[in-house]
């Protein structure tokens, strides 16, 4: 199998004062193409620092980033954004969307930086399939927050990546719209094959994918895969 | 597992996709453009004040071009301020095709209808001047008749003031005129040289019987050719210029005169521009602070950008774009405006201009105007809008945007040195002095700095010294001027700007008007009689006493002309073009006094004053201390110098200071006693009238007597001076406005910026149940403490201007008055505050959940 992202001995410290602070420590991991994972742990335990540097959104103090590939502690940050743009997808927990940008002229950002044409039609179909094809005119302020999550779902896949970071996607949600979002991440995941690394703090959620890493206080405390088929073992694990 | 090679060592860059670009800067601006158009409003003014004074520029210089004939209504003039010399004579006679002779000189006119007399340019003229344009009268046949009569032509402010019709009579020297008529505008004349030195024209056949042609009187000559139009005058006056130089002439000609006047004209566009320019410079600081906050507003959009892959520069284009399109916006509406206001400008101006002024739009202006703009916005925009570089796409994760510090973004010391460096050469453009340049942009450079360390400072003292002892509001307010998002800096710096600006013009005038009217104070002398004879000398003495009026000082006076410095005479300098000075001394005539003691406003501070000339040595002179300065010479220096006619050596025996700012009689050069009594001199003589009527009475019994005499009233002078200051400082108010106005723009800008930083605040506060009275006393106090200090720091600042021009330009003391500066400093902290409330108005009366929901 082909191996998407390799994370070898990654470690993340910040410096404040005169302490060194050490957030990630000693993390490595492979991940397989087209497969899923999500990335568990308490809150502060090093979840979103660990998403950002496998997304080349920071830089490691020390270990290896291997996305697609590229290796990313070598690249500028312009590099960097350029792989982003090409093999990476996103979603936050709080949708980031642009602001001043309507729902479909956000789904079309990413394929517009490429370079690419005709690509209102494609920005479309997406948000038809995430079920907004009418309110690609509106702007985000004008829409739920179940909705700006699917127009980011649908700028996401917008670019056909390789893979895609989700960080808390549902955290600002209520449980009946995260449960559309999660089956929309999920189904359009499915469809492009896409590998899929999940941040969240729901275990019902992390359950669905196919491996869980645990993470504690910086440190990978277990590496475990699950059998999606079998969620009441999940839930069992999470009591 | 295959290694992607390619992907691995660069990965392959998409093309910038500059129209992408241009889309996505428009896209982004859709919620800001009306807050956008705000920022660059404050440059609009500054835009708006360089393309009036451009347009008015380039009118005036076409002006002078097509006019340039009637400026000197002749081909060609040849001038002297010397009794013609006869071997000159020939020449004289027989240039040109037309021509005509004047003479002028200062002289008591007495008008018999109601006895009044007062000092005149009389010009006794003969021949047809003026060839090009004409001698305006009222009426207008006067202006020609009056030569072929006993007629004088009367300046129509003279006629005025002594209540005179045509028909009248004016008596010049011992001959009565009748007055043919008003004399409205000979050829080359301004408003202010009319009310300065009025004029009289008399047929100069006359000139004999008045016996004011006599020795001794300052005369000037004049002749004035016409020539056929197959004559190329500028050649013909080259060829003539060795031949008038040695018979100390000179030739001036349609082209040498525009010159002249053009450049006469250059000085005071150039100090408009450059007020303008600080307009212009204040709204950009204005720009820089505004897309500052706009800038931090955009991270979050910024850092999504970046996270779906567009590149630093990309994001850095988005915004570039931005600020060039509203930088255009705001260019052109103060292109238009600068187009608008350039009508009035020869309204304000037209007293000092000898020329009439057309109003045109000017191209060339309003393109100058729009480079200037756009180029000077994007410049300090970049200011904030290079950090766009920095921001990282983490800030989607988690906001942890900080402030690129300006040491570690060279980049930014690279905009800054651009700012530097343009602001130079826009001065030098201006200015085309090197030394002119770097005091200007050194004196903006000060009052930024001075202005941002004083902000600096207090923002750190209202930390240190918090008063925790407040109550809640207050400290609130208080706290304000130094939390995150403060605008304590920029509006010190904009704010305190224009209250300086405004402040030193006002203390400016009050030195200027102190210095004037020190003479009216008690003792000074008010009145002086010059052109005395040395044989009238004793008699005027005498009546002056007689008249109860006391002598407080009466001098001898010879003109001379010096002839060497060190040894060199002017040809020897002319080489030398560092010696400009030197050759200007050289060329010049000096008037210059004899006498056994020194004033005392007088003090020797180098050197040996010797009063009295031994016979034996060299004779040893004493010279004001800058003239030794300019003309660099010490003591023991030769000086040669030519006394109507003889040679004469002298060394430089010592250097005085002198106070200049007493009212008497004050020399760069002084002889000893024993040298110059017998050269052909007249005296000056100083008295003090203690009312206007004794004033009257001592100038018809002066004149009756001694016609050549002259007469000053410093009474009158005192008022034409005043008039003329005023004028002048309406100019100066009226250029001073487009910064104060800009003052304000920012500080409106400013203000509605801090309403978008202090909303989600205000909102907070509201939602924890503040009342709309204390969010409205906190904000009220805030802008109050801003004002405060902003107002006290540019009152600082220009204290010390004011301080400094006093000493080092004016000599004079500087004791500003408190009033105004208190009146200044309510009313602009008064008005921050105003403003401040009338922009917050829109939060206090919504309900807070709109306002978090109308707000992006
Ligand atoms: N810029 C920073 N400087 C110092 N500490 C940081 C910084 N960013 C994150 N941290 C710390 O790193 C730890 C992990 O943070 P984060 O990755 O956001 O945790 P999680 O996403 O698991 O809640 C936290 O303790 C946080 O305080
Ligand atoms: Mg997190």
């Amino acid at each position: 199998m082909d191996i998407i992202l390799n994370i070898q001995n990654l470690t993340k410290t910040y410096q404040s004062g005169g302490n060194t602070l050490t957030v990630l420590n000693d993390i490595s991991f492979e991940l397989e193409s087209g497969s899923t994972m999500s990335i568990v742990g308490p809150s502060g335990s090093g979840k979103t620092t660990l998403l950002g540097l496998c997304a080349g959104l920071d830089r490691s103090s020390s270990g290896m980033v291997e996305l697609n590939h590229i290796k990313l502690n070598n690249l500028s940050e312009d590099q960097r954004a350029q792989v982003r743009n090409q093999h990476v997808g996103f979603i936050f927990q709080n949708f980031q969307l642009l602001p001043t940008l309507t729902a479909i002229e956000n789904v079309m950002v990413p394929l517009e930086l490429r370079g690419e044409k005709n690509i209102r039609s494609r920005a479309a179909d997406l948000l038809d399939k995430v079920g907004l094809a009418d309110r690609g005119h509106h702007y985000p302020s004008q829409l739920s927050g179940g909705e700006q999550q699917r127009v980011s779902l649908a700028r996401a896949f917008s670019n056909s990546p390789k893979i895609l970071f989700a960080d808390e996607p549902t955290g600002n949600l209520d449980a009946e719209t995260s449960e559309k979002v999660v089956k929309l991440i999920f189904d359009l995941n499915k469809e492009a094959g896409t590998t899929l690394v999940l941040v969240t703090h729901d275990l019902e959620l992390a359950a669905k994918t196919q491996r869980i890493l645990r993470v504690k206080g910086g440190s990978l405390i277990s590496d475990e895969l699950t059998t999606t088929e079998t969620p009441d073992k999940i839930n069992y694990a999470g009591r | 597992m295959p290694v992607d090679k390619n992907a691995q060592s660069g990965i392959s860059r998409s093309p910038l996709n500059f129209s992408w670009l241009v889309l996505m800067a428009w896209r982004d601006s859709r919620r800001s453009r009306s807050r956008l158009f705000l920022f660059i409003s404050s440059i609009i003014l500054g835009i708006a004040a360089l393309v009036a004074i451009y347009s008015f520029e380039y009118n005036l210089r076409q002006d002078i071009d097509t006019q340039a004939k009637g400026l000197l209504g002749a081909d060609m003039v040849i001038e002297t301020n010397k009794p013609v010399k006869k071997d000159i004579l020939p020449v004289l006679m027989t240039l040109g095709t037309e021509r005509s002779e004047e003479r002028t000189f200062a002289s008591m006119v007495f008008f018999p209808k109601n006895q009044g007399t007062r000092l005149v340019n009389v010009r006794a003229l003969k021949g047809g001047y003026p060839y090009y344009g004409s001698i305006e009268t009222t009426p207008s046949s006067a202006g020609r008749s009056f030569r072929d009569a006993k007629e004088a032509l009367v300046d129509k402010t003279l006629m005025l003031q002594f209540d005179s019709n045509v028909g009248d009579s004016v008596k010049v020297g011992e001959l009565t005129f009748k007055i043919a008529g008003i004399l409205n505008k000979a050829p080359g004349q301004t408003g202010f040289s009319a009310s300065v030195a009025p004029v009289v024209y008399i047929p100069l056949r006359y000139l004999e019987q008045t016996g004011l042609s006599q020795k001794g009187s300052r005369i000037n000559y004049n002749f004035y050719y016409r020539f056929d139009d197959n004559v190329n005058v500028d050649v013909l006056a080259d060829k003539l210029e060795p031949r008038l130089e040695k018979a100390e002439m000179d030739a001036e000609t349609v082209e040498s005169r525009k010159e002249d006047t053009g450049r006469s004209f250059e000085d005071m566009t150039e100090f408009l521009a450059l007020v303008g320019f600080v307009a212009l410079l204040l709204g950009c600081i204005g720009v820089a602070s505004a897309i500052h906050i706009y800038i931090k507003e955009k991270i979050n959009t910024i850092a999504v950008l970046r996270c779906l892959g567009a590149s630093s520069k990309q994001a850095f284009i988005i915004y570039l774009i931005q600020i060039v399109g509203i930088g255009m916006v705001g260019s052109l509406i103060g292109a238009v405006l600068g187009t608008l206001i350039q009508q009035f400008l020869p309204l304000v101006l037209k007293d000092f201009l000898p020329v009439e002024i057309t109003v045109a739009i000017s191209w060339a202006a309003i393109a100058q105007g729009l480079l200037l703009g756009l180029v000077i916005s994007v410049l300090f925009a970049l200011l904030p809008l290079v950090s766009v570089r920095n921001i990282s796409p983490l800030n989607t994760l988690r906001l942890s945007f900080q402030e690129t510090s300006l040491f570690k973004d060279p980049v930014k010391w690279l905009v800054y040195a651009i700012i530097v460096l343009f602001v130079f050469a826009f001065t030098y453009l201006q200015m085309g002095s090197i030394r002119k340049t770097i005091y200007f942009t050194g004196g903006v450079l000060f009052a930024f700095i001075v202005l941002s360390a004083l902000a600096y400072a207090m923002m750190w003292l209202a930390r240190k010294f918090f008063p925790s002892s407040w109550s809640y509001l207050w400290r609130q307010g208080f706290a304000n001027l130094f939390r995150p998002n403060n605008q304590t800096l920029i509006l010190v710096v904009s704010i305190g700007l224009g209250t300086a600006f405004i402040c030193t013009l006002f203390f400016v005038q009050d030195i200027l008007i102190n210095r004037v009217t020190m003479s009216s104070s008690k003792n000074q002398p008010n009145m002086v009689l010059f052109d005395i004879q040395s044989e009238q000398r004793q008699a005027v003495s005498d009546l002056t006493k007689r008249m109860n009026l006391p002598i407080i000082q009466e001098v001898p006076i010879v003109n001379m002309r010096m002839t060497a410095i060190k040894g060199r005479d002017a040809s020897s300098f002319k080489k030398d073009t560092t010696a400009w000075s030197a050759q200007r001394a050289l060329e010049r005539e000096y008037r210059v006094t004899y006498r056994d003691s020194l004033s005392d406003s007088e003090k020797i501070i180098d050197g040996k004053w010797s009063g009295n000339y031994s016979g034996s040595n060299a004779v040893s002179v004493s010279l004001e201390e800058g003239f030794a300065k300019r003309i660099d010479v010490k003591i023991g220096d030769k000086l040669t110098f030519n006394v109507q006619g003889a040679p004469l050596e002298t060394v430089v025996g010592s250097i005085r200071k002198v106070d200049w700012n007493r009212i008497q009689t004050n020399f760069l050069l002084i002889f000893p006693k024993g040298v110059l009594e017998e050269a052909p001199q007249f005296h000056v003589l100083l008295t003090r009238v203690p009312s206007n009527e004794i004033s009257a009475n001592f100038q018809r019994v002066v004149v009756k007597n001694y016609p050549n005499i002259s007469m000053i009233d410093l009474g009158l002078v005192l008022s034409v001076l005043d008039e003329i200051l005023t004028k002048m400082g309406f100019v100066i108010r009226f250029m001073a406005a487009f910064s104060i106005i800009t003052g304000l723009i920012v500080l409106i800008a400013s203000v509605l910026i801090s309403k978008y930083q202090r909303i989600r605040e205000s909102v907070l506060l509201r939602t924890l149940g503040a009342s709309r009275r204390q969010i409205l006393v906190i904000t009220a106090l805030e802008y109050f403490f801003l004002g405060a200090l902003a107002a006290g720091a540019g009152i600082i600042l220009s204290l010390l201007a004011s301080w400094g021009l006093a000493k080092f330009s004016f000599e004079t003391n500087f004791s500003p008055e408190i009033l105004p500066v208190l009146v200044l400093f309510t009313i602009i902290s008064g008005l921050t505050v105003l403003i401040g409330l009338f922009n917050s108005r829109g939060i206090l009366n919504k309900p807070p959940l709109e306002v978090l929901r109308s707000e992006v």
